[in-house]
């Protein structure tokens, strides 16, 4: 089906408006000459309202992710390729080889044309250098008012080799805990964007897919016990959720967590914790103990895992505290996070 | 980072903690308030008990501005900021604080009330100029650190006749609160609540010096060692403290010397004292009304106090069932010893305001320290 | 209460008393208008947006020195 438009959409100056969500001619046009033009894949071009596909051996996995980040242009990003990059690693958290995606769009009446190129643009590349195609999305438009630019939703699914059994409630006493990078820089180069914050930073997005530095991983050490990506909440979070779907504790590190000075000077000054800081780049391993330093050379041959490091160990705790020996020689617990964490002056 | 990294060095730290231990005496305890959150806050974050012996207890002090914030003070900020009309420029640490009804500004904020978070009252007054036809009101809270940015920013509104701009003044004096609780009842009568000796507050003193605790040191013969913000300040301070004590002195010794000089900064309390003259008494939470303990804004900036601009109706405001708060913020019970800590009142679901400032006690023991409750309670 | 965190001033608007600070790479533009006298590479000590003092190497340079000889064991004695 190729439906021709008289006129090109005028992605300089024109803006989202409520016909380009009616189901029309106008809705028509910008799927073809935004969406699909630049996410430009066989499945697309079909002009279905599904894609259709056959899958290999294994254990299908899906994910579904919600974006809503604002601002949503941010240094190292946009809500875009956040979108793209996000999913692709809730899948790749199961040990999966990400194959498709689906990219839904809640567009807010008066977004420029350009800003929504942008991200398009942006995300459709995020899929290129991942190798992982939008096969199929949906547009609508809401009011002025009703939605914040724009607001994505993204869907993937990928397959899991036999034999691979990824999930959070698999630690076990003994297991190394490592994380694959510096922590924290992606909440920074956000909150470095935010009006009354004002502060310069280089500290950019640290967005990223890390479904090939998982395929390493496995290859490495096929019994890898669990993956979790720290996205909102930051390290912290992402290690007491494993703590509490096993049924385990933890002892961590303070001095072994991978850290840009930049990042923990930003901290300093907003007085925010960089445990809780958000992640979009970074991952959180949990192996069997005797498998850790091999898992750790597995990580750091990859470009994605260099500043890899084994920051602990599960241990059993029954109220699933994650203990954390201080840099400074004492001790603390590192708990959830209540409510969000705002910079403070007191 | 400099200045900071070298003050949580684990090295010094382990010597100081040898140090320590070969000091404390067979025969006694020792009990030392912290006055100040910031302090509450370093000591949990880097664990710094664990490098102390058993006999080394600290006592967290009301040194927290959210903390001892009265309800009905909450309340009024958030009146402010249900009023059509008015944006409410508040520091993140309030927004989350409970006033009556566990109504807050990031409730507020939620249903549509134009509540916004600044780092800082430059914001505010960019705030202020860049939308006129709004009322933007500045929350201020805060003991004497955060009193001079306060008197700049009005003397700049006054300056620009920036009219839309004004102040709810809520800034309360260290010295006041220490001398309300060394006169405490509780105090002189319990000795399981005797205080030995305080650790002042770092930043405040930076700016009113150490002179004003000569007062405390002498008429109460405790000592005070006011103490740097990073782990080694502390564990150095609290050695001078123990010293002082086994030696039988009282003095106000300056540990955080890089900073801290005898007079302060005197140009910012000069400004503050322009702008600012105390009230006859306000009310603190848990410590009830301390005379000659806070300030609000002189009749000269008038035009810019929102306590005059707005008709404020201060009523009594009230602590939820239970909480409690005012007998933590004076030193006499522990978070455990509240019925409410850990069953209704979580940092998720804070009841009062020692669980939702990061600095109050009972979200700094959930926070850091609620493991070693239960270790200790195992092992009993 | 008062996070307040030392930083280098990189530059100087004496005219607006404002400053702008590095926080190990991190920078902000700061009031310094509680300051009596402040220089380019003077560290500072900053709270809600304000300079509030300066630092003082010398001090702090002692206030180390001072942590390192009480961490010391004198002669003869041994740590409990």
């Amino acid at each position: 089906m190729s439906a021709r438009f008289p006129v090109r959409l005028d992605a300089r100056r024109g803006v989202v408006d409520m016909t380009h969500g009616g189901g029309g001619r106008a809705m028509a046009q910008l799927i073809q000459e935004m969406f699909v033009r630049h996410f430009d894949n066989e499945l697309l071009r079909k002009g279905n309202d599904q894609a259709a596909f056959d899958v290999g051996a294994g254990r299908l996995v899906m994910s579904t992710d919600g974006h809503v980040v604002s601002p949503i242009f941010f240094p190292g990003g946009d809500i875009g390729s956040l979108a793209v990059h996000g999913t692709i690693n809730d899948v790749a958290m199961a040990g999966a080889r990400p194959l498709y995606l689906s990219a839904g769009f809640i567009l807010e009446q008066g977004l420029p044309l350009a800003d929504l190129e942008r991200v398009v643009a942006s995300m459709a590349e995020a899929c290129r250098r991942a190798g992982v195609p939008v096969v199929t999305g949906d547009t609508k438009v809401v009011e002025r008012g009703k939605g914040d630019g724009v607001f994505i939703t993204t869907t993937g699914i990928g397959v899991v080799p036999d034999g691979i059994d990824i999930s959070g409630d698999l630690a076990r006493p003994g297991d190394a805990v490592l994380v694959s990078g510096v922590v924290g820089n992606h909440g920074v180069a956000i909150l470095s964007e935010r009006e009354n914050l004002r502060f310069e930073t280089s500290i950019v997005s640290d967005s990223a897919a890390l479904h090939e530095l998982v395929a390493t991983m496995i290859e490495a050490v096929p019994d890898i016990h669990c993956l979790r990506d720290p996205t909102r909440g930051g390290l912290a979070t992402a290690l007491n959720e494993l703590s509490l779907q096993s049924g385990v504790g933890m002892r961590i590190d303070e001095a072994a967590i991978p850290l840009l000075p930049e990042v923990a000077s930003a901290c300093e000054l907003l007085g925010l914790d960089p445990l809780y800081v958000a992640n979009e780049g970074k991952l959180v391993a949990i192996c069997p103990g005797h498998r850790a330093d091999r898992l750790l050379a597995a990580m750091r041959s990859h470009p994605l895992g260099r500043d890899a490091a084994i920051i602990g160990s599960v241990v059993e705790d029954a109220q699933g505290f994650v203990q954390m020996r201080t840099s400074f020689g004492g001790e603390r617990i590192v708990d959830w996070l209540a409510g969000e964490q705002l910079p403070r002056i007191c | 980072m400099k200045y900071i990294d070298e003050f949580r060095n684990g090295d010094l730290a382990r010597g100081l903690a040898a140090r320590i231990a070969s000091e404390v005496r067979d025969d006694r305890d020792y009990r030392l308030m912290e006055f100040c959150g910031g302090h509450t806050h370093a000591i949990f974050r880097h664990g710094v008990q664990d490098l102390m012996p058993d006999k080394v207890r600290f006592i967290h002090g009301p040194g927290c501005p959210v903390c001892v914030l009265p309800v009905a003070r909450i309340d009024c900020a958030i009146r402010l900021a249900e009023t059509p009309g008015v944006t409410l420029c508040s520091y993140g640490d309030m927004l989350r604080v409970p006033g009556s009804k566990r109504r807050s500004l990031i409730k507020v904020q939620a249903e549509g009330g134009d509540v916004r978070m600044v780092y800082s009252l430059r914001d505010a007054l960019r705030i202020a100029r860049a939308n006129p036809e709004r009322q933007v009101v500045f929350f201020a809270i805060g003991f004497e650190t955060t009193t001079p940015p306060t008197a700049l920013a009005l003397l700049e509104a006054e300056a620009e006749g920036l009219a839309n701009f004004s102040v709810f003044c809520n800034h309360v004096l260290t010295p006041a609160a220490i001398q309300h609780i060394l006169e405490s009842p509780d105090l002189r009568e319990m000795d399981s609540v005797r205080i030995d000796g305080f650790l002042g507050p770092s930043h405040v003193s930076s700016v009113i010096g150490s002179r004003p605790y000569e007062f405390f040191a002498e008429e109460f013969q405790r000592p005070v060692v006011i103490a740097g913000f990073e782990p080694l300040d502390v564990m150095q301070a609290t050695l001078m403290l123990i010293r002082q004590i086994n030696e039988g002195r009282h003095e106000v010794e300056n540990q955080y010397r890089r900073v801290v000089t005898r007079d302060g900064n005197v140009k910012a309390t000069s400004l503050v004292a322009e702008v600012f003259e105390l009230r006859p008494s306000f009310e603190w939470r848990g410590l009830g009304e301390v005379p000659y303990s806070a300030l609000r804004i002189r009749e000269r900036f008038a035009a810019f106090d929102a306590e005059r601009r707005f008709t404020l109706d201060v009523g009594k405001g009230r602590d939820v069932k239970g909480c409690a708060c005012p007998a933590i913020l004076r030193g006499t019970a522990t978070p455990r010893d509240c019925k409410l800590f850990g069953t209704v009142c979580t940092p998720d679901n804070p009841m009062g305001s020692c669980m939702v400032s990061s600095e109050g006690s009972c979200a700094a023991y959930w926070t850091y320290g609620r493991f070693r409750g239960r270790a200790s309670e195992v092992a009993a | 209460m008062c996070l307040a965190v030392p930083a280098r001033v990189t530059a100087l608007d004496r005219a607006t008393a404002s400053a702008t600070v590095s926080l190990g790479g991190v920078q902000k533009d700061i009031s310094v208008a509680l300051l009596d006298s402040v220089d380019v590479d003077d560290y500072v000590l900053v709270h809600v947006g304000y300079a509030l003092n300066r630092i003082s190497a010398e001090e702090a340079r002692i206030t180390l020195e001072l942590m390192a000889e009480a961490g010391l064991p004198t002669d003869g004695e041994a740590y409990a």
